[in-house]
């Protein structure tokens, strides 16, 4: 059996399984975004309180095993009466654990925009969520999207440990494959092609796209 | 220290009530006092200007009146107001953020490095506080934004980015994204200290032309004496976090008093 042979006998698991990593790396990558955003600026609050909560949950997901996060949330939330869906909890939980990286990469960036930049938006009278949001904030995103394009290949990396509570993703489609046909080599190969494809050729190129378009606006480029 | 807050009177009245009094103001950085008991009254449509070494307090001075920094005692007046306290149950309170919201919107102010928004065109630097904060129509900011670029000659660049503006041309954008705001009090730190020599006279210039067709209060800290001596009223010369001498451009440059005046003039004539 060619290895063309195998794509066209396996192409509707793979693909499938394909579609469900791109799902579920497209909504990890936003709750990673927003966690990372609240998480990050959380750190910066004047608040102890705030500040604490902030690095609790820093700590807790950089500091723990995504997979042992993931089974926690699946298996161990609904005991405390809060229960997901595998899909739910698949995504959720990979956004929260690299959430967790962005929001030391918001924080910092945040923290090296030049204070002369606060000050001339105290001046001109702005809140202080105004300042954040349109003057600092743009202005940190130009900063830290180089290290985010770094953390978008790691999250759809970690999206395939979803496999293990049974998402139908890439990697379990995969799996599957491999235990019907023992065809170690052709199924994990196409899976290491895809992810590879996926990352090099989707997500890098977009995320330089994104760069070179703020450093326009910022009238760096 | 305790400040008897009730030898501070809660409001400044009368036709002849300054449009900035500095009443007792003490500024401290730890066991560094950089500004000591600061009395400094500035008139309506005045210009005074604040001379003096580096590290004498003039920055402070101006970035205490703009709220970037707080004070240790004493009392702020703008426009007849207190600045850095407002009146609760007949006596003086420090300032909450709402009341320095509202006094902050009569003061505007020019730094040494410009601080534009790099993000921002020089049209959009210019109508994002009038939008954002004045809440007015983007339509209405940027016919008053363009009036103000064109004011200060960069009415041509008005969709470039900072970055690729000159020093001069970027602190003349500076200057008219702070007058789009209206303040009543204008400030000026050093504005021409960052830029090449050949471009001082763009800024200068406009602040020259403000002096002469606005009636601004104007508070500016320079370098530049012979500037100074030009358009000002009054000028100040700190040493030391004090005002060790003050009178008109003539009185001072001309004929000082005190012997540190002096010796500062004559170090800033031979540096020339
Ligand atoms: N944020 C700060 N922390 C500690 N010291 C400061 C700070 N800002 C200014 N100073 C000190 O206060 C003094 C006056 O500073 P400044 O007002 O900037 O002087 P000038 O503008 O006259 O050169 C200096 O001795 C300076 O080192
Ligand atoms: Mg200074």
């Amino acid at each position: 059996m060619s290895y063309l042979d195998f794509l066209a006998a396996h192409s509707d698991r793979l693909i499938s399984g394909t579609l469900i990593t791109l799902a579920q790396f497209v909504l990890a990558a936003l709750v990673a975004v927003a966690a990372a955003l609240i998480s990050g600026l959380m750190k910066l609050a004047p608040l102890k309180p705030v500040r604490g909560v902030a690095t609790v949950y820093i700590e807790i997901f950089r500091g723990t095993s995504l997979l042992v996060q993931l089974y926690w949330i699946f298996f161990a939330l609904p005991l405390f009466g809060i229960s997901l869906d595998k899909f739910t909890a698949g995504f959720v939980t990979v956004g929260l654990c690299y959430g967790a990286y962005g929001g030391e990469l918001v924080r910092g960036a945040v923290v090296s925009v030049p204070k002369g930049q606060w000050e001339a938006a105290l001046a001109l009278n702005m809140s202080p969520l105004r300042r954040m949001w349109r003057i600092i904030l743009p202005q940190a995103l130009v900063g830290m999207l180089p290290p985010w394009g770094n953390l978008m290949v790691e999250i759809l990396k970690g999206t395939a440990l979803v496999a293990l509570i049974s998402v139908t993703d890439l990697m379990f489609e995969t799996r599957q494959i491999n235990n019907n046909t023992f065809l170690s080599a052709q199924a994990f190969g196409s899976a290491l092609i895809i992810y590879y494809v996926f990352a090099r050729f989707m997500v890098t190129p977009l995320m330089r796209w994104l760069e070179r378009v703020m450093a326009r606006k910022i009238g760096r480029a | 220290m305790t400040d008897d807050m009730s030898r501070y009177p809660l409001t400044l009245e009368g036709d002849d009530a300054p449009m900035v009094r500095f009443q007792n103001v003490t500024k401290k950085y730890g066991d560094l006092t950089v500004l000591d008991r600061l009395d400094l009254d500035v008139g309506a449509g005045e210009m005074v200007t604040i001379i003096g070494p580096s590290g004498s307090g003039k920055t402070t001075v101006l970035r205490m009146l703009m709220t970037l920094e707080t004070i240790d005692s004493g009392v702020i007046y703008v426009d007849g107001e207190p600045l850095t306290h407002m009146e609760r149950n007949g006596r003086l309170v420090r300032a909450n953020a709402a009341h320095m919201r509202r006094m902050r919107s009569k003061i505007g102010m020019c730094f040494q490095h410009f601080n534009l928004f790099p993000h921002m065109t020089a049209l959009g630097n210019c109508m994002e506080g009038p939008v954002q904060v004045l809440g007015m129509s983007k339509k209405e900011a940027e016919e008053r934004a363009l009036e103000l670029l064109d004011m200060v000659g960069m009415a041509e660049k008005r969709d470039q980015h900072p970055a690729r503006l000159s020093g001069g041309q970027q602190q003349r954008v500076a200057i008219a994204r702070a007058l789009a705001m209206r303040p009543k009090v204008m400030l000026f730190d050093e504005v021409t200290s960052a830029l090449d020599p050949e471009v001082i006279s763009e800024v200068t210039g406009v602040i020259r032309a403000l002096v002469d067709q606005h009636n601004l209060t104007m508070l500016m800290v320079t370098h530049q004496m012979g500037f100074a001596r030009e358009i000002s009223d009054r000028v100040c010369f700190f040493f030391d976090g004090s005002i060790e001498e003050q009178g008109t451009p003539e009185m001072l440059f001309d004929s000082p008093e005190k012997e540190r005046t002096q010796q500062f003039l004559s170090a800033v004539l031979e540096a020339n």
